[in-house]
């Protein structure tokens, strides 16, 4: 595909290269500049800062005013929870469809497939009022509480996370549980002990997918949570800095740098894993 | 059968059983409390729950329920509630329902011809009950007798009076002092007194007055009649309307068919939104997907040259963007694109001596969002197109060198044609989740700027999704829940066909048709 370029075409390569390279990480090193910048207005920050500063840092964690470690903690309960079931339930279903043969399987494929094209979200007024409703007789798994939210992202990573499962269940040979099923084990034990492990890969590609998107979701958290101690930190986050720019600058910086830190520190070792996951295989031939 | 299995046996039915008389004690209370809806949802739930458990045949349902009781109540049930709200009227000044409407009216009242007020006394016994002793302004004086106002003689002995000669005591009922009877307000605005014809409610701290019943429902000819006036006003498209069309407020919830649906096709002011909001909806998925495939596509070109070194840190630096959470790299740009103090006009200051106004102008603004959604996409279609292009036989590159083909042709003749069987129902794809990006647009701009003269809350950079949540949740004109579901459901049939030329692409379909 690519002849031996001359010198100059190589030099123009590079180049081209680190154009792009500064575009992508402009961004990333102006806010880690204005999180080290002493100054709080977003007017008065300089790439290099002048007198670098880990105060910024400190008002995160010190300031009772900024509940930034409450919508950590807030994110990551309700991330983990949401992927940790996510990944247990969609296995289930995943193996049900892939090795039993019942009716209504194709039926159940071809329902999954058409539901999870549709983003729940869309649905955001209907959830809204479903939530109100609930809190009326389960006031801990209604409207403004993290476990309703949970249960809101369970039901939306139902369908597309359970196809997806069930794509590499098919590739286990069946071969494996066959014999434990002869020597009286259950289809469940079968499940658990032999299938899952092997499914390991998937699984985790599933959990940390899972948890990166939930941990970025913005609209039906913004919806369902109110008072800022509920908030997770995308809803805070936006709250904090809404219409502050010129006053709250660095203590958002360095809010971002460390919210983004904890996802990258997930992504970046294990891209190979998330990509092909994201990429859901249609690259390989 | 050896005995573990026994036992699980054992626990299975236990269980069983445990729920089922659960469930039956709380169908009762359900039954007493008239609340027939969550009843058959719980009806049905249990005895679902029962064949699961119990049959034999049902038993790849005990691997799929658990899923899909989350997938039923937060996915398939808000669907249809979203298309049932849809055919509605349901919005701000219609969000009750007919009943609570009509029990609201039945609770007005109006001032009589000749009102007449009354100075009152508070008494309480020792079970807290409250009675009231009122006197007329012609001197007439009145014992409440539950809900009802009797003459009374205070002559009576059984009233004991104090020393400035007035009731403070009498069959074990004692008189409020004013503190008390400020902390009882609640409970006497809420006494409704009758006093022959008319009603007898508190006006003031210190008195009652006569009120006459403002509205009476008419079951048989469905309407309200203002005892007042004497007019009837009659239940129609969502509100008590009179002959002459004045309406009484609030209005109630009525299912209006389509009316939704053809207001956004059909009313001047919403279908000059919607078409406005449909193109740019459309301008920003496309531009956002043709930018960020040609700019990721080009570096994917770029790193797979095997003559350039360093294109594993290449690559790492470079896929960055997309490792940000996007919320949080959306609020950054929102900081960066400000159009006083962002860094962008800064530059853009000192270099050409220019102050753009961002997220002011609409142009600006939307160049600005498609920027940005570049800058988050690109490394995606990067990814995508690197191994595309590392699947790509370098025979037929050899075959075509040797037949004369310059690079440029090589690049248009066969590696875009070969990319494109396998990036193209990513780019669909991508196509269909940024056509309902929420989260960039509403960090970034909000929908903002807004556009003057607009029927709904459309801002000139509002997708249909924002545009949707505006309509549904943003306060300043009302919540208008059913035009929002009718929007949704739109939105839902425009991404269903995209989604159908997809799977022609995917042939996720035949996947389906194979593996059964």
């Amino acid at each position: 595909m690519y002849s031996r370029p001359s010198r100059i075409g190589l030099i123009v390569r590079h180049a081209l290269i680190w154009i792009g390279v500064i575009y992508a990480l402009f961004p990333v090193l102006w806010i880690l500049s204005a999180s080290f910048n002493p100054t709080n207005n977003l007017l008065e920050q300089k790439l290099i800062p002048a007198n670098p500063t880990l105060e910024h840092y400190r008002r995160l964690f010190t300031d009772p005013t900024i509940p930034f470690p409450k919508w950590v903690l807030n994110t990551v309960i309700v991330s983990g929870t949401t992927a940790v079931i996510t990944v247990f339930l969609c296995a289930l279903g995943a193996y049900a469809f892939s090795r039993f043969r019942f009716r209504g399987r194709r039926a159940g494929l071809l329902a999954l497939l058409l539901v999870q094209m549709f983003p729940q979200m869309l649905a955001m007024v209907a959830i809204y009022l479903l939530l109100i409703k609930i809190k009326e007789f389960i006031p801990w798994l209604g409207y403004n509480t993290h476990p309703g939210l949970i249960m809101v992202y369970l039901g939306g990573a139902m369908g597309f996370n359970t196809w997806f499962m069930k794509g590499y269940f098919d590739t286990i040979p069946r071969s494996v549980e066959e014999s434990a099923l002869v020597d009286g084990a259950t289809p469940f034990q079968a499940f658990l002990r032999i299938v899952l492990p092997l499914a390991r890969p998937i699984l985790a590609v599933v959990l940390i997918i899972q948890f990166i998107t939930t941990y970025s979701e913005y609209v039906l958290a913004s919806i369902l949570l109110k008072g800022t101690e509920m908030y997770t930190l995308a809803v805070g986050l936006r709250f904090f800095i809404q219409q502050a720019y010129d006053r709250r600058w660095g203590v958002f910086s360095a809010a971002a740098i460390l919210g983004a830190l904890l996802i990258l520190a997930i992504f970046l070792p294990l891209q190979k894993l998330i990509i092909s996951g994201l990429t859901g295989g249609a690259v390989k031939e | 059968m050896n005995g573990r299995s026994l036992l699980t046996q054992g626990l299975k039915y236990g269980f069983v059983a445990l729920l089922d008389a659960a469930v039956l004690w709380a169908v009762i209370a359900l039954l007493f409390r008239g609340d027939y809806i969550l009843l058959a949802v719980l009806g049905i739930g249990t005895l679902l729950l029962n064949f699961v458990i119990l049959s034999r045949r049902a038993y790849p349902l005990r691997f799929l329920l658990p899923g899909l009781v989350f997938l039923f109540a937060m996915v398939v049930y808000p669907i249809g509630y979203t298309v049932n709200v849809s055919l509605t009227n349901l919005q701000t000044g219609n969000l009750l329902t007919k009943a609570q409407v009509i029990a609201q009216l039945e609770g007005r009242y109006y001032l009589p011809p000749q009102p007449e007020t009354f100075t009152f006394w508070a008494f309480r016994n020792a079970q807290g009950k409250l009675a009231l002793i009122l006197t007329a302004s012609d001197g007439r004086t009145f014992l409440s007798q539950e809900n009802e106002l009797v003459p009374v003689d205070l002559s009576d002995p059984r009233f004991v009076r104090g020393e400035d000669g007035t009731v403070t005591s009498f069959d074990g009922y004692t008189r409020l002092t004013l503190p008390e009877v400020y902390q009882s307000l609640g409970a006497l605005e809420a006494l409704d007194l009758r006093l022959g014809e008319e009603h007898v409610r508190l006006t003031s701290v210190r008195e009652f007055g006569t009120f006459l019943r403002k509205y009476q429902y008419l079951p048989d000819q469905d309407a309200v009649l203002d005892l007042e006036t004497n007019v009837t006003y009659y239940a129609k498209e969502g509100y008590f309307t009179s002959p002459d069309g004045v309406r009484i407020e609030p209005g109630f919830q009525i299912y209006v068919g389509f009316r939704n649906y053809l207001d956004v096709l059909t009313n001047p002011g919403i279908r000059a939104d919607f078409t406005r909001v449909f193109g740019w909806t459309l301008a920003w998925s496309f531009l956002s997907v043709f930018f960020s495939f040609a700019v990721g596509l080009g570096f994917a070109y770029l790193l797979n040259d095997p003559y350039v070194r360093g294109r594993f840190v290449y690559r790492s630096l470079l896929i960055i963007p997309y490792a940000m959470p996007a919320f949080i790299s959306a609020l950054v740009w929102a900081g960066m694109f400000n159009t006083d103090l962002g860094v962008i006009n800064r530059i853009l200051g000192d270099l050409f001596g220019v102050k753009v106004r961002w997220l002011q102008d609409p142009m600006w603004a939307r160049t600005a969002l498609i920027f940005i959604n570049v800058w988050l996409t690109y490394p995606y279609m990067m990814i995508v197109s690197l191994g595309a292009l590392q699947s790509i036989s370098q025979e037929l590159f050899e075959a075509a060198r040797v037949d004369g083909a310059t690079s440029w042709q090589r690049f248009w003749r066969i590696t875009m044609p070969l990319l494109w069987v396998s990036v193209a129902p990513l780019l669909i794809g991508s196509f269909a989740f940024t056509f309902n990006n929420f989260t960039i647009i509403w960090l970034v701009t909000a929908g903002r700027p807004a556009v003057l003269g607009a029927a709904t809350p459309a801002g000139a950079t509002d997708i249909l999704i924002s545009w949707t949540y505006r309509l549904a949740f943003e306060g300043e004109r009302g919540n208008q829940l059913g035009l929002a579901s009718a929007v949704s459901i739109i939105i839902f049939i425009i991404i269903a066909v995209i989604s159908a030329v997809n799977f022609r692409f995917t042939r996720a379909l035949e996947d389906v048709s194979r593996s059964v």
